[in-house]
């Protein structure tokens, strides 16, 4: 069990709260989302509860969403930026389909998040934000306070502003600055509501803040004045308490999903003792793994932010015939520009990881929203017979695995290799089991160096990969490049057998890939049943909750989950053909479910949403039950 | 040990397949030519290619060779050289595969100022795909793609690649053995990103683009040499010379009068005066030399110097502590 490092009491003593402390209420799960304006500091105030909520030894996950305009214009429903927290003394999968708590800095955010609460769900809110020309700019024509809309909710009107003023206010910050603190006020308050242990917050504002002392002083008073706020006045007749989760034991890291992809590079290159180079052009949401992977110098790790999409992912090829890692990271976008590029890296047969971290699309689409519509793009978006293995990582913290698996695959055949993540697992947070750098699967790097009876594409005889032979090799010298080439010489050839020869070949390459994909996990019926429900990607934590819910009610419901989805796992047609009906759920209109039709004749059903927004557990419920019910 | 290398130590045994008669063939040879005299070993050599005639230029040299896609060859260039500083990267380009499809990647290449050597083969025409204008045709070029005459402006290599602040900047021509051998070498020998653009004939789709400056015949009348410290001279009976008219340059005979120490003397130090040289067109003479070479520090020495620095400041990277950096807890 976890073991918080301070507990709320102590805090509250602390402060010097003092007289009778008020009744805790134990609940076994909330699911609070934070929103407010962009500038208002709500991204930072849930992660900071994140981090409070994981301390405490609840299992978690999150959902940030947020606006793809770095400012939108203050008070506007463009501007509403959220983040979302599942916390719970149970197994959590998903951030949770609709709040219980809502906190709403002002009427913008209050509109766009109120659908979503629960009813008699406690809405937390700035009254402050209220005013006339923010209502106007809501859209709402009356005061949503005063007209008895919210009356099925239990609502907390709290003046944030004017609470954060008078206990910052010795200090002497300009209002600006003072409004700033405003995100620490509330985030103690909810400190105290849901007993959190604080040490974290504090720690992380005397170092965030370290430069600036006055400021530094100013968020701790505010954040303090939240929680003593909760404890001293009349407002909140009780806090709650969500119990510690029963977790396996070990050392626990909170974790994105992008903080993870960059760090399975990191070890991925450790393990292999050659150098990473990433090439890379900033593309939201993929930015993340540039910025942390530039901070890792040391180890060594080439970054380097390319003059383009193209440059990005042809750097990486450079690094690559030269004997490093090379990977590039994109979403959408970029995917679509590197396409010839990847093309040349399946024809020379060099190691090569991309990391699609998908967006919703076509075009510049919904930037910051999730979406899993590239899978076909992956697998076919190039010209000529260039196939490619491609693996998606299911939550966050499967990202450090997925992004380690995909380099010692790119090695071992010598091929690029596509790691499909997301925006939802990008930005999204949970707790993660940190491995032991030991235990890691090993990832052997044997360059070419013997010049008697080289030749650039001798294969391997069980893994069908040509010799990793790299520049600086005495004898070795040799030319690869785009046009066909002849089998083992890789001359230039215009061959019409050797051609055809070769294309088998690498095909043949890829798919042996599947000898050691291991046997499919199913959870459920093993034996098979009534529906199965495929899955791949993030929305692996709502479709397992849903199966998990309709299982006990008794349905004949069971879910499998694919990490390779190029080669597919060998056993999956069986897997398949062992159910009446197969559901294919994605955030797309059905790519793997046509996968699935085309290689196994399976009459699939789809299960779809292209919203830019992860499905409710609800939402998949009852998709099934239709199918199973039609 | 090994005895020293020759010219066919160069040579691949593949068959070039350049058109009888093409200019690249003379460039081919004075690389190779030259490859025995620079010292480099032949396994820490490589040659990186777009697309284009000139593209296939790394299946003829027996060195390490990447014959890459339309336009791309600098920045994949640039990730081999980050990673391995050591090797000898030469870029072999043209004018549609650096000016056109690729023109991004060799103005950052350029301005970056990472050590390649990139060579541009100009023959104002795209060939391999036989015979539409390039960025370098002139404005009137009746092509394939341009029955009426291209009204399209074309660029200049040169005053691109100053344009990018490159610290190397020159041309040569095809047939101009010593000169084109002695470009290279210096071109080779400046640390940084080197442009070199060879001015080539395309004998199939646009044969005498540059007679002016490669017929023996006329050329010294056209050509005008450029050798750092010297003054402006050409012609003939070397009678001709550069001068500054208050800003403009202007070509003047030399007597009457007009002496050497009256001509703009070159300094290869000078970006503005590169520049001027560099807009020189008919009817001014074509300068051939080195329009400009100046020391920076490369891109690759500064990212590895950065490397370098992060492992002695905080150590080699040590895998188990960084996966525990952060919001850590234990449960037991």
């Amino acid at each position: 069990m976890a073991v918080p490092p301070e507990t709320a009491q102590q805090i509250a003593q602390g402060s010097g709260a003092s007289g009778r402390r008020k009744p805790v209420e134990t609940r076994p799960q909330f699911v609070i989302r934070f929103a407010g304006d962009s500038g208002d500091g709500m991204q930072l105030a849930g992660m900071q509860f994140t981090t409070e909520s994981a301390l405490a030894g609840n299992d978690i996950a999150t959902l940030p969403d947020f606006p793809a305009e770095i400012r939108a214009p203050a008070g506007t429903l463009a501007g509403v930026s959220g983040f979302q927290l599942n916390f719970s003394s149970q197994q959590v999968f998903t951030p949770g389909d609709e709040p219980s708590v809502l906190v709403a800095m002002n009427p913008a955010a209050l509109k766009v998040n109120l659908e979503d609460l629960k009813p008699n769900g406690v809405l937390i809110i700035d009254k402050e934000g209220f005013t006339d020309a923010n209502l106007k700019k809501a859209g709402y024509t009356s005061n949503p306070l005063t007209d008895h809309s919210l009356d099925k909710f239990q609502v907390f009107e709290i003046e944030v502003s004017k609470l954060t003023t008078s206990a910052v206010r010795e200090l002497g910050l300009n209002t600006r600055a003072v409004n700033r603190c405003r995100n620490f006020f509330v985030l103690g308050l909810l400190s105290w509501l849901f007993q959190r242990p604080t040490k974290s917050v504090t720690d992380y504002i005397e170092s965030r803040f370290k430069k600036t002392p006055d400021v530094m002083e100013a968020n701790l008073r505010a954040f303090r004045a939240g929680f003593n706020y909760g404890e001293t006045t009349e407002i909140f007749a009780s806090a709650y308490e969500v119990k510690p989760a029963e977790i396996a034991p070990g050392f626990y890291r909170n974790i994105t999903g992008n903080t993870a992809t960059a760090l399975g590079f990191v070890a991925a290159s450790v393990k292999s003792g050659r150098p990473l180079f990433l090439g890379s052009y900033p593309i939201t949401p993929a930015s993340d793994v540039l910025h942390e992977l530039s901070g890792f110098k040391n180890f060594p790790i080439y970054t380097f932010q390319a003059e383009d999409e193209i440059a990005g992912v042809a750097s990486a090829i450079g690094a690559a015939f030269g004997g490093s890692i090379g990977i590039t990271t994109t979403s959408g976008p970029g995917m679509n520009l590197k396409a010839e590029a990847i093309g040349l890296a399946v024809k020379v047969e060099l190691p090569l990881v991309i990391t699609d971290i998908q967006r919703a699309g076509p075009s510049t689409g919904m930037p910051t929203k999730p979406e899993q519509a590239d899978l076909l793009m992956a697998m076919y978006g190039r010209h000529g017979e260039s196939p490619i293995p491609i693996i998606a990582a299911s939550t966050p913290a499967d990202c450090f695995d997925c992004a380690y698996e995909a380099v010692r695959l790119a090695i071992k055949y010598m091929t690029p290799v596509i790691l499909l993540t997301d925006g939802h697992l990008a930005n999204g947070a949970e707790p993660w089991l940190v491995p032991d750098a030991d235990k890691l699967p090993e990832i052997k790097v044997e360059f070419r160096t013997d010049p008697n009876g080289f030749m650039p594409y001798l294969r391997d005889e069980e893994t069908l990969s040509r010799p990793w032979a790299i520049p600086g090799t005495p004898g070795l010298e040799h030319r690869i490049g785009g046009l066909s080439s002849e089998h083992l010489t890789g001359n230039v050839s215009y061959s019409p057998s050797n051609n055809e020869m070769m294309v088998r070949l690498r095909a043949r390459k890829i798919a042996g890939i599947a000898r050691e994909i291991p046997p499919i996990q199913v959870f459920g019926d093993a034996q098979g049943g009534d529906l199965l429900l495929v899955g791949w990607g993030s929305t692996y934590g709502t479709l397992r909750e849903a199966v998990t819910n309709l299982r006990a009610k008794g349905k004949s419901v069971s879910h499998v989950h694919l990490r390779y989805l190029n080669p597919l796992p060998s056993d999956f047609g069986d897997v398949l053909r062992r159910f009446k009906k197969v559901m294919v759920a994605e955030m797309n209109m059905g790519q793997l479910l046509k996968m699935i039709r085309a290689d196994y004749l399976i009459d699939a059903v789809g299960c779809n949403k292209i919203q830019g927004r992860p499905f409710k557990v609800s939402e998949v419920e009852s998709r099934i039950m239709r199918a199973l019910e039609g | 040990m090994a005895t020293a290398l020759t010219r066919k130590d160069f040579v691949s045994d593949q068959e070039v397949r350049w058109c009888p008669g093409c200019g690249d063939y003379a460039i081919l040879a004075q690389v190779q030519k030259i490859m025995p005299e620079l010292g480099v070993p032949r396994e820490n050599t490589v040659f990186i290619s777009g697309i284009g005639c000139s593209s296939r230029f790394p299946y003829y040299m027996n060195t390490y060779g990447f014959h890459t896609i339309h336009g791309r060859a600098p920045a994949i260039a640039t990730g081999l050289k980050l990673t391995r500083p050591e090797l000898d990267v030469w870029v072999v380009t043209g004018d549609g595969d650096g000016l056109s499809i690729g023109g991004n990647h060799l103005i950052h290449a350029l301005r970056r100022n990472i050590d390649l050597k990139i060579l541009l083969f100009n023959n104002r025409i795209y060939g391999l795909t036989k015979g539409q204008y390039s960025p370098t045709s002139e404005v009137g070029k009746v092509t394939k793609s341009t029955p009426a005459g291209s009204v399209d402006f074309p660029f200049n290599p040169i005053t691109v690649a100053l344009g990018t602040h490159a610290s190397f900047v020159a041309r040569s021509v095809d047939v101009e053995q010593k000169h084109l051998q002695d470009t290279l070498k210096r071109a080779h020998a400046h640390r940084g990103a080197s442009f070199v653009e060879i001015l080539q004939n395309c004998n199939i789709f646009n044969d005498g683009a540059f007679n002016d400056v490669s017929d023996k015949a006329i050329k010294a009348d056209h050509q005008l040499v450029l050798e750092h410290g010297k003054p402006l001279v050409f012609g003939k009976n070397r009678d001709k010379g550069i001068r500054m008219n208050g800003m403009r340059p202007e070509v003047v005979a030399l007597g009457n009068g007009v002496t050497e120490k009256d001509l703009v003397v070159h300094d290869e130090t000078n970006l503005s005066l590169a520049f001027m040289l560099g807009h020189f067109e008919p009817p001014m003479p074509t300068p051939v030399g080195v329009f400009y070479a100046a020391s920076r520090p490369t891109y690759d020495a500064a990212v590895n110097a950065q490397l370098a620095e992060a492992r002695k400041s905080q150590g080699p990277g040590e895998l188990r502590s960084l996966l525990r950096r952060g919001d850590t807890w234990n449960v037991k």
